[in-house]
């Protein structure tokens, strides 16, 4: 690591994202750019409609219906894509821009999810994972595809 | 055979029978899908202390009671299974990179045309974001270069927003000399790392 105020910044980053478990600010994470059928973004106890355009935050759960699917461009270009019937959690994510130092945590409940990592999971090894209600995947600069059965 | 012996022979296959589907039903699969730029990357997958290490495309690991198990994927198969996923992907990120005339806050005459062509992508999206990602040489501190880029990475900016792009859709940051185009010693002047980086998504 050759830039230790980048480390700084993004301990400083965590540490606001961290303390408390949900964010200290809300800052915009990705946004939706490709939505087909019912979808729904769920946000500190709130719905709204899953539309194409609208920004997400760190803490939000997007949820499709029938015959639905959701494609999202997070911050550090990461493209994430769900099918029909799936519940996806962006339980954690911190990115600075300047360094490319971030951590990406998603959780995928049920449904199906494809990834082209971005440049989190390409800056360094093991700070992208997605998980499922029995495994964890560690992404290490990866187009994949997951799903959960019911 | 007693009934009683039989009643738990009964309940035992029953159990067994209950073990060895329980152990053997796929709670969920990963699927290492081929990279467009054919770069070799990796995932692993974790279920308590069973791992698989999924390293070649359409390489894939079952998540099973019993632990992570290999398997082997298609693209027929993925197209079955994460079609609408895959469908619902949005257009890549596209990346464009800006040189100035030395010393001044202007494009060289490539530069100029390659605008046009960011215009167009930026058009091309439903819902754009540009970001704008400046980077300098290796001359002078952290400091100094993250402030060099960003004004740099603030006057592509505000040229964007003057042919049209949406303020509220462009970002403007700097890398300073951490992304060095051409890798150089530090303090080393080289031209080709003044630069800004425009991706559009």
């Amino acid at each position: 690591m050759t830039d230790p105020l980048g480390w700084f910044r993004y301990a400083l980053l965590v540490t606001a994202l961290g303390t408390t478990g949900t964010p200290a600010y809300a800052a915009d994470v990705g946004r939706i750019k490709v939505a087909r059928g019912p979808v729904t973004v769920e946000r500190a106890g709130a719905t709204l409609p899953g539309a194409v355009g609208l920004r997400l935050q760190a803490s939000d759960t997007i949820r499709t219906g029938d015959d639905a699917s959701v494609g999202i461009t997070m911050d550090d270009d990461s493209l994430l894509s769900a099918g029909p019937n799936t519940v996806l959690v962006l339980d954690r994510y911190a990115f600075d821009p300047t360094t490319n130092q971030g951590r990406l945590d998603a959780a995928l409940n049920k449904g199906t999810l494809s990834v082209i990592s971005g440049r989190i999971a390409k800056q360094s090894r093991d700070a992208m994972t997605v998980r499922t209600p029995t495994a964890i995947l560690g992404v290490r600069g990866t187009t994949f595809a997951v799903v959960v059965n019911e | 055979m007693s009934d009683r012996v039989r009643g738990v022979a009964c309940k035992f296959a029953t159990l067994l029978a209950m073990v060895l589907v329980c152990g053997c039903a796929t709670k969920a699969s990963v699927v290492l899908l081929p990279e467009a730029d054919g770069k070799p990357t990796a995932i692993s997958v974790r279920h308590g202390n069973s791992e698989v290490v999924l390293d070649q495309p359409y390489a894939s690991a079952d998540v099973k009671t019993i632990g992570v198990r290999r398997a082997q994927s298609s693209a027929d198969d993925v197209q079955q299974r994460f079609g609408a996923a895959l469908a619902a992907q949005p257009a890549r990120p596209q990346t464009f990179v800006l040189y100035f005339v030395e010393g001044k806050e202007e494009f060289t005459e490539e530069s100029k045309q390659l605008v046009a062509t960011v215009l167009t992508e930026v058009a091309r999206r439903p819902v754009p974001d540009v970001l704008v990602v400046g980077h300098t040489d290796a001359v002078g501190s952290d400091q100094f270069n993250d402030a060099l880029g960003l004004r740099r990475a603030e006057f592509v900016r505000t040229a964007l927003i003057d042919a049209g792009v949406p303020a509220s859709d462009v970002q403007a940051i700097s890398r300073g000399k951490r992304a060095l185009a051409i890798q150089t010693p530090d303090g080393r002047a080289e031209p080709r790392n003044r630069r800004v980086e425009i991706i559009v998504r």
